[in-house]
């Protein structure tokens, strides 16, 4: 087996420069594997015909998992022999992408001995992504896997594999337990997530504070942030220490707060904490002078996605303020109503964030249990044309 | 395989994330007080016990060797107690308990020719998607856009230039976003311009009708029962490719008319004002490969302008959104065209209902 099995010249033109190059990566994994050099060959080949080379999924996985594998297949098999079957394992992350060498060099093996010895660290919907197998490897590749405590993550109409962001574990802003949260909802919805029984996807995810990093009110069904209702704590001597050390205080935080709550004099620096809304804009520019204090919990979002299919969604507020102490039954008893709703009504490949488009936020509320308040939405409606129902009318 | 396989097991979730947690982890979790910057890539956190845990971060093309991760492991080894993580961006981060390792670990990581940075009012690394590596929808490559732009703009990575505040970018090589692109500072979302074409009896063998007609989001797709397969009104049409995702037998592929559009000003997050969508920009670049030099220069136009305008702290769609797009539009001097003026779901509420602009 030899390095250069193809010649490559437009991606050898992707090896200079000082950012990381995915083509050495993946010559580094053809030095030791065919099917990694035929992966480099049929790509040169997309990058020189302008066109991807990849045929739509087929259904392959393991012995009672109805997803976790993204079977993948090439249109130019004879060519690339070594890609005619090139399937994705999705394998479920840690909470936070925590892990130790000895876990990571345990994977490396299993993967080298049963796959193409290329990866994606990580996925965009944050599972480690084994990239490129057989079909009849996958069975082994499992046992191999899950004997060292490695479960798959989720595809297709399922529960997907839920993610959060670094959280407690390093994070002065987290105002929830991310990576706690994240843990026990992956485990409690193991059957959801291996066994495909929604009308379409369901992404979960889990921000510390408004901060986002995970971007959960934009890429998560239900996006579940961290925030607090007390008042912001402040340290008048780290302000000044701020204001010495060369900030304009005035400018940079007091003047950027969108609800006008600050005020700083050269001396002292004052929140109106109940004209506040939250948006740890101070807190994140002051992390030593500026504190949120508890009650903690998390507002809890609902319906983001991408376009497909009446345009791309951000999240909408459901829950202003949940508290989150395990084991979260007061979320997982609101996710289990909302699921039954989407069940009961959703059209395939709808997704949730459509349905409450399509059905009603009244009609998801009521399914939830959950009352209206003004912290559900920007504004009011401005057209009298709504429904009133048998029992609110005399 | 002769040897035989250890017992399987099934449902036991992700290994449990207090296992992965250094020591200071452990003893300081949710008790961090303080973080400070140290550099582009080093930061410190402090916790209320007086703890330090420094993090080293370094740039990952996130499309991997196994070779590359074992890299990472030795060096974690060395430095960290065998510790590491990776970031929302795909940025590994070594996490060093004895700050008198860092210097060595900086330098070891420097002689190795590591990206170190990603840290701070910058750009950190690209979120993106799998583009020719791995998918069949794709309709541009994603990690080579990725390389191009990242060594571009390599010094707002390292910190050795820095930007009002952090821009983030992200690639999504077709309109399924994987890589959800829609809520970027600025990002590229791969498209194609002409209607998929039928492949009767493909859609007979492989498709199922009704389903392939839910997926269009303008109603385009009607049944065509003599033929057992779909008509497709081609002027509804707006190559999105969804239908091809549910109906192999309708690709949409063809590399003269396919190519990417630029969308920028969108962010996640709620700092200062709420997240907002990434607005359309370039309505169409081609597939230049392997260096897409017209996204690079649309990109670096974008990112100057921003530059000399923003005012400290202010993200790139808060600017746009202060001066105005009208102004922006001239400030980078890229035309505006009919594809720029929304006509799909929310259309009417993009249309300028005042009198009030600019010049």
């Amino acid at each position: 087996m030899s390095q250069n099995k193809y010649e490559t010249p437009l991606l050898d033109q992707l090896e200079s420069g000082p950012f990381p190059s995915f083509v050495t990566e993946i010559k580094r994994a053809a030095a030791k594997n065919d099917s990694a050099n035929d992966l480099l060959g049929v790509l040169e080949r997309c990058f020189k015909e302008r066109k991807t080379h990849w045929k739509h999924g087929g259904i392959v996985g393991v012995r009672g998992y109805g997803g976790g594998v993204i079977g993948r297949y090439s249109d130019v098999p004879d060519d690339f022999p070594g890609v005619a079957h090139f399937h994705t394992v999705r394998v479920n992350q840690t909470s936070g992408f925590f892990y130790t060498s000895k876990a990571l060099n345990e994977i490396c093996d299993i993967w080298d001995k049963y796959g193409s010895g290329l990866t994606n660290f990580h996925g965009s919907t944050g599972d480690m992504i084994l990239l490129g197998t057989k079909s009849d490897a996958l069975e082994p590749l499992f046992a191999e896997l899950s004997s060292r405590g490695w479960d798959l993550g989720g595809s297709g109409s399922c529960a997907r594999t839920p993610s959060c962001c670094v959280g407690p574990g390093r994070c002065e802003w987290a105002m929830c337990d991310t990576l706690d949260i994240n843990y026990d909802l992956t485990q409690a919805f193991q059957d959801e997530l291996h066994r495909p029984m929604f009308p379409y996807k369901f992404k979960i995810k889990t921000a510390g504070c408004a901060a986002d990093c995970i971007a959960s009110v934009a890429r998560a069904d239900l996006s579940i942030v961290g925030t607090w209702k007390g008042n912001i704590q402040i340290d008048q001597a780290e302000v000044k220490k701020y204001a010495d050390g060369g900030m304009d205080i005035n400018a940079e935080v007091v003047g950027m707060c969108p609800t006008k709550c600050m005020s700083y004099d050269g001396n002292e620096l004052k929140v109106d904490d109940p004209n506040c809304s939250r948006c740890m804009h101070c807190i994140t520019k002051m992390t030593k002078a500026l504190r949120p204090t508890g009650p903690f919990g998390a507002t809890i979002m609902v319906g983001s996605k991408a376009p497909f299919v009446i345009g791309a969604l951000l999240s909408h507020v459901i829950v202003p303020f949940m508290p989150l102490e395990p084991p979260y039954d007061n979320l997982k008893d609101l996710i289990q109503k909302m699921w039954d709703w989407w069940d009961e009504h959703g059209k395939n490949r709808e997704r949730i964030g459509e349905l409450i488009v399509r059905r009603g936020m009244r009609e998801f509320l009521e399914a939830c249990e959950l009352d209206p308040i003004p912290q559900m939405v920007f504004e009011p409606r401005r057209d009298p044309f709504y429904f009133w129902k048998e029992d609110e009318l005399n | 395989m002769a040897e035989e396989l250890p017992q399987r097991q099934t449902d036991i979730g992700p290994p449990n994330y207090k296992d992965f947690l250094p020591p200071v982890i452990k003893n300081n979790y949710g008790k961090w007080k303080y973080h400070e910057k140290l550099s582009g890539g080093s930061m410190v956190h402090v916790g209320e016990s007086g703890d330090e845990l420094y993090t080293v971060r370094v740039a990952s093309p996130r499309l991997v060797s196994t070779d590359f991760i074992r890299d990472l492991t030795a060096i974690a080894d060395k430095y960290c107690d065998g510790y590491l993580r990776f970031t929302t961006r795909h940025n590994v981060e070594f996490l060093v308990s004895d700050k008198s390792k860092v210097d060595p670990l900086l330098a070891e990581l420097k002689e190795k020719k590591y990206m170190i940075g990603g840290i701070g009012d910058g750009i950190s690394n690209i979120v993106h998607t799998q583009g020719w590596v791995h998918c069949h929808s794709a309709a541009t490559d994603a990690s080579g856009l990725v390389k191009v732009l990242m060594d571009e703009f390599a010094d707002y990575f390292t910190g050795a230039k820095e930007l009002p505040a952090r821009v983030r970018l992200a690639v999504a090589c077709c309109t399924n976003m994987c890589g959800a692109v829609h809520c970027s500072d600025i990002a590229v979302v791969g498209i194609h311009r002409k209607p998929p074409r039928i492949d009767q009896d493909g859609v007979k063998k492989a498709c199922e009708v009704p389903s392939t007609i839910a997926s269009c989001p303008t109603g385009a797709i009607s049944p065509d029962p003599k033929n057992k397969s779909v008509k497709i009104k081609d002027e509804k049409c707006m190559y999105c490719g969804n239908c091809y995702s549910v109906c192999p037998a309708l690709p949409i592929s063809d590399p003269d008319n396919d190519g990417v559009a630029i969308v920028a000003g969108g962010k996640i997050g709620s700092l200062r004002s709420d997240p907002k969508f990434s607005k359309l920009v370039v309505p169409f670049l081609p597939n230049n490969t392997p260096k897409w030099p017209e996204v690079v220069s649309t990109f670096r136009n974008i990112l100057t302008a921003y530059e000399a305008g923003a005012v400290k702290h202010e993200r790139l769609g808060e600017w746009i959104e202060r001066i105005g797009w009208e102004k922006f539009f001239e400030l980078t001097n890229i035309p505006f065209t009919h594809q720029h003026i929304d006509d799909f779901t929310i259309a009417r509420e993009t249309y300028r209902t005042s009198a009030a602009f600019k010049w």
